[in-house]
């Protein structure tokens, strides 16, 4: 099966001092389904911030979606960026834009058709249920809100690897589900790889999927 | 309300350059006006002891705008007590000739000394008057002149350029944010500071709209002309092309290198 990650001895840090990853090895298979946990301050969104190049490796290899992230350049990055689908842990929305434009950005940044853009956005406000919210700002929404749209913009573009850092974070069960049977969908109808960290496997998974714990800067998958 | 609050702040820095420009360009204008207004009415006197070719010495010394023999007439005038018209023609041949040289432009001392030198090497030229005691001191009031309104120009463009580097951090921090999350949606650097651009060019159009405006009153009112003509030169206050193109210019070049520089150093956060 091909692997859309793969990592050899991948060690992250902010500073010298202190290695959050140590020397870490795993490799993910293209169309699975992840859950990463670990208890706060473990290391997860620093993982995930690798995955998406913001923090490059201080040691090792890291292979994502057939790009070396080590000392990668910027054009490349780029290029791997438009295919992700980020969902990040404060959710990092554009203030002064509407939720809508902050859904179509992938769209646009991937160069899609103006009304393709917009038959796309409007079917995923429908699915994340903020329809009706649609011309309002980040700040005017709840926070589990904010965190649907996110969700949302997530999604728009169909990426190849969706990586979302506790997406139920701030939502009920009813939302939670929610998010949930969006993800599980796209992994099923698009064979989308989809990383998940949260605090909480839910319970009723409908699909086969797999499970990483980091502990003590170390990555294991748990079985 | 929201967005005028976005553009004042650079407009206001553009506007400020503009004007210190255009003033600028204002002064200098007006001392070559000066220059060529005293330059009409300075020239050297020259005592030679043949008639010189007029032609030839406007070839030889290109800073030279005319020549003009001096009649001996008036002078020969005061001495006719008791000389024989006879004696008047004798006299009238042996008195060296007297010419007036008019120059194109107002002279440096140091040219002055060198036209001096060039008239002075022909043999039959033997005396050169400058009157360079008085060419000095009027050359020196034009200079300090010119060096006070240097000065205050650079201090205007020193205060806006601290105006600027304020706008640039506030714009930086207002755009990093839009602009980082662009980045990790994989938008390429044009498209990140595409929005950057646009604000930056539409206020130096602003900026250059204000200036044209008030430039444009100031060269029609009659007071400005009035201050002009009591010194007896007329100064173009604003040409509506030349004058024109070059504060678009600036201002566009100026907000652009603004935008530039905050988009080069972006840098996103981990
Ligand atoms: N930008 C940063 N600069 C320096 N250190 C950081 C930065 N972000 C995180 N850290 C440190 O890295 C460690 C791991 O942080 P990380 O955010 O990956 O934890 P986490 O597993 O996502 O925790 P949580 O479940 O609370 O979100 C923490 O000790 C944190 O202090
Ligand atoms: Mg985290």
């Amino acid at each position: 099966m091909d692997k859309v990650i793969i990592a050899e001895n991948l060690s992250l840090a902010y500073s010298k001092d202190e290695t959050i990853i140590n020397k870490a090895n795993f490799s993910i298979d293209s169309g699975s389904f992840v859950f990463i946990t670990g208890a706060s301050g473990s290391g997860k969104s620093t993982l995930l911030k690798s995955l998406y190049g913001s923090l490059k490796p201080i040691e090792g290899s890291l292979v994502v979606g057939g790009v070396e992230l080590r000392g990668v350049a910027n054009a490349k990055l780029n290029f791997l960026r438009k295919h992700l689908g980020i969902v990040f842990q404060d959710y990092k929305l554009v203030k002064e834009w509407t939720i809508e434009k902050n859904i179509m950005l992938p769209l646009i940044i991937n160069g899609y058709e103006k009304s393709i853009i917009q038959s796309q956005v409007d079917s995923l406000l429908k699915h994340v249920r903020l329809k009706h919210q649609s011309g309002k700002y980040p700040l005017e929404l709840s926070g589990g809100e904010q965190q649907r749209v996110a969700m949302a913009r997530a999604l728009a573009h169909n990426p190849i690897l969706i990586l979302a850092d506790e997406p139920t974070g701030n939502l009920d069960d009813y939302s939670s589900q929610l998010i949930w049977n969006l993800l599980e969908g796209a992994n099923e109808q698009l064979k989308t790889t989809v990383i998940v960290v949260t605090h909480h496997i839910p319970e009723a998974m409908k699909i086969e999927y797999k499970h990483y714990h980091i502990e003590f800067g170390d990555i294991h998958e748990v079985i | 309300m929201k967005s005028f609050k976005n553009h004042i702040s650079l407009v206001i820095a553009l506007v400020s350059i503009l004007f210190s420009l255009q003033i600028f360009t204002i002064v200098d204008r007006s001392i070559d006006a000066y220059k060529e207004n005293l330059a009409k009415n300075y020239s050297l006197v020259i005592v030679s002891q043949k008639t010189v070719q007029n032609k030839d010495m406007l070839n030889k010394i290109k800073e030279l705008a005319s020549i003009e023999e001096l009649s001996p007439d008036s002078v020969i005038q005061k001495l006719n007590t008791g000389i024989s018209q006879k004696n008047i023609e004798l006299l009238k041949v042996t008195l060296p000739k007297f010419y007036k040289f008019k120059l194109k432009k107002y002279p440096t001392p140091a040219k002055l000394e060198k036209i001096k030198k060039l008239l002075l090497q022909y043999p039959y030229i033997t005396k050169v008057e400058t009157f360079s005691n008085t060419h000095d001191t009027t050359y020196k009031l034009l200079l300090l002149f010119k060096n006070v309104i240097s000065v205050l120009a650079v201090l205007i463009l020193l205060v806006t350029i601290l105006l600027i580097f304020k706008e640039l951090r506030i714009w930086q921090f207002k755009h990093y944010e839009r602009m980082n999350i662009m980045g990790l949606f994989g938008a390429p650097t044009w498209l990140r500071s595409a929005v950057l651009f646009r604000l930056s060019i539409v206020d130096a159009f602003i900026a250059f709209g204000i200036s044209f405006v008030v430039f444009s009153y100031f060269s029609s009112s009659i007071w400005i002309a009035e201050q002009f003509e009591n010194i007896g030169i007329s100064v173009v206050v604003f040409d509506k092309i030349y004058d024109s193109l070059l504060m678009l210019g600036v201002s566009i070049v100026v907000s652009i290198l603004l935008a530039s520089f905050i988009v080069l150093g972006h840098k996103e956060e981990v």
